[in-house]
């Protein structure tokens, strides 16, 4: 240090001089405090959803048993049940929604994002696809059934499947269109070079281009609706029973079986609820981790 | 061999030994018009982006286009296959005959003309399916051969843009997962595949290595000799090797055209020779 202090040149101001640190304390109190408040508040966040978490895993974990895939759901008062018939009719209501939305949210998407790109009806049909996007589920209930159920004078599961389908159709439209739009112009550019007409750019370059994006969002779309309680409720309903095969008459499933059974007084209903909570929250899980594993996969290669 | 020549060491093309077209050099009589472009005016909206274009492009020749970026030459290409109609606020006037017909009119099956006028562009674009697919793909779409017919059609195509003894193994793997040389050799063979009368090349080796980019060039010597070749380079010495008549472009009209020896070593413009000589551009 000697050595380096003897080679300054003799008009380097001494420290007190250069008033080195004049401003600096204030601004490191602004700059740390503002980390200290967002680091705490990330921690609020996670805590809470880490406390959510966490109660449900114990709490569900320690509610499963093998009863919970052989049984029905018990009615009021009865000991005992699973959540058989709720299962399967979620798993049924989510997949006639996703089987109903895939090619209205994908052919849609596809619309906005090769054929109409740029003019003023596919920004109209892009806004309202956002609005419906964040619409409250509640209302797309109401509204399937007044169409869908009180012409019939019964709940369905076709009904439900609808009023699911309508949830998952913005997403898909969104990410179909997105996806598609990632694809660079210049392989669109080549295919029609070759004399392909638009339809053949589509299906045979596009689509394949876009193809592990696409699916990712059907599998987000379909975790999305697989938790969706409020348009079930006016729809499918929910009853103790296994349903009819032609779908007719109220459909058991998850959601509206937990939003029941958690307001219910009964014991073995609560822990029913906390079964199917954690059954869904573990199948919402499975399917990011496999949009995720999707995504990654068409990136490595 | 390929090397790199200084515009004033042009080499004259190797002549021809089959009943091709003679030589530039000794052409006494050059060869038929294959594209003849007259009066073709470009718009991207309201810029003009070419201004009264008259250029002939000679049959299985070597046509080269040069000029500083923005002149218009990848433009006047875009316009020979009419791919700028996948953008409806671009339109071009004029005429562009190709076999007697004017592609420009509206009357044109923009498809059919696309498989006869084949391109290659400067970012190598494989499809994302198989290398056999990448080259079937274009005769797909106009032809239903049966399967051994295709197989002998492919081969063809990949033995042509010299890439089939490095895939002949693995043309069951997907076209992305090729070098960026191969992948741009894949493309060419795919647009020959479809056997085209004109192959247009927009920079084709300017995102390629050296190496990369003297077999692409070996490639189009070769390809001439079945092809009208037009290339938009930004890169002198390529159009000075590869070319038999060069066409010089500023600010969206032709400032010359001729001969590719006489461009480069006795351009009658200023400009022309301002930009040969690269003192601008």
């Amino acid at each position: 240090m000697t050595t380096a202090n003897t080679a300054m040149p003799e008009t380097v101001l001494a420290p007190e001089e250069a008033h080195w640190g004049r401003v600096r304390a204030s601004r490191r109190i602004a700059d740390r405090s503002l980390k200290l408040i967002c680091t705490a508040f990330t921690v609020l966040g996670v805590f809470v959803l880490g406390w959510i978490l966490l109660m449900l895993l114990f709490e569900g974990i320690t509610a499963l048993s093998p009863a919970i895939f052989t049984q029905v759901t018990p009615g009021p008062g009865t000991a005992g049940g699973g959540l058989a018939n709720a299962i399967v009719g979620s798993i049924l209501l989510t997949f006639l929604g996703i089987a109903i939305a895939t090619p209205i949210g994908i052919l849609a998407g596809t619309y906005l994002a090769e054929y109409a790109r740029t003019s003023k009806l596919a920004a109209l049909i892009r806004f309202i696809n956002d609005v419906l996007l964040s619409a409250p589920s509640i209302l797309i209930g109401l509204f399937v059934y007044t169409f869908a159920v009180a012409p019939l004078g019964s709940y369905s599961g076709w009904a439900g499947s609808i009023a699911l389908a309508i949830i998952a159709v913005p997403v898909i439209v969104r990410t179909t269109e997105d996806m598609l739009r990632l694809v660079p112009s210049g392989l669109r550019e080549a295919a029609a070079a070759l004399g392909a007409p638009t339809s053949r750019v589509v299906t045979l370059v596009t689509w394949r281009a876009a193809k592990a994006g696409i699916v990712t969002g059907l599998v987000l779309a379909t975790a999305r609706i697989a938790g969706e309680t409020a348009p079930l409720l006016f729809t499918a309903f929910n009853n103790n029973f296994w349903f009819n095969t032609n779908l007719m008459g109220g459909v058991s499933n998850l959601p509206v079986t937990i939003y029941q059974f958690a307001l219910s007084p009964y014991g073995n209903w609560q822990q029913l609820a906390w079964a199917g909570a954690f059954l869904i929250t573990i199948t919402i899980l499975g399917l990011s981790i496999l949009a995720r594993y999707v995504i990654n996969k068409d990136n490595a290669r | 061999m390929i090397t790199a020549i200084e515009p004033t060491q042009v080499r004259t093309p190797a002549p021809v030994p089959t009943s091709g077209p003679a030589p530039v050099a000794a052409a006494a009589k050059p060869e038929p018009v294959r594209i003849a472009c007259r009066n073709v005016d470009f718009y991207y909206g309201d810029f003009h982006g070419l201004k009264s274009i008259n250029l002939d492009f000679r049959d299985r020749q070597v046509t080269a286009l040069i000029g500083p970026s923005g002149c218009g030459k990848s433009t006047l290409l875009r316009t020979f296959n009419r791919i700028y109609s996948l953008y409806p606020e671009q339109r071009a006037t004029g005429e562009i005959i190709l076999d007697g017909r004017n592609i420009l009119a509206a009357s044109t099956d923009v498809n059919e003309l696309r498989s006869r006028v084949g391109m290659v562009f400067q970012k190598p674009t494989p499809f994302p399916m198989s290398i056999y697919d990448n080259v079937a793909f274009g005769i797909r779409l106009n032809q239903r051969i049966g399967r051994a017919e295709m197989d002998v059609r492919v081969e063809e195509a990949l033995r042509k843009a010299a890439l089939w003894t490095e895939v002949k193994d693995k043309l069951r793997q997907s076209g992305m997962g090729l070098s960026g040389g191969q992948q741009q050799r894949l493309c060419i063979a795919r647009t020959i595949a479809q056997k085209p009368e004109v192959i247009l090349l927009d920079e084709p080796t300017s995102a390629l290595d050296p190496i990369s980019t003297g077999k692409v060039e070996e490639l189009i010597d070769q390809l001439k000799s079945e092809f009208t070749i037009v290339i938009v380079t930004h890169n002198m010495q390529q159009a000075a090797r590869i070319s038999q008549y060069t066409a010089f472009m500023y600010l969206g009209e032709v400032i010359e055209f001729g001969p590719t020896n006489q461009i480069f070593m006795t351009p009658t413009k200023k400009q022309t020779h301002d930009y040969v000589t690269g003192r601008f551009g």
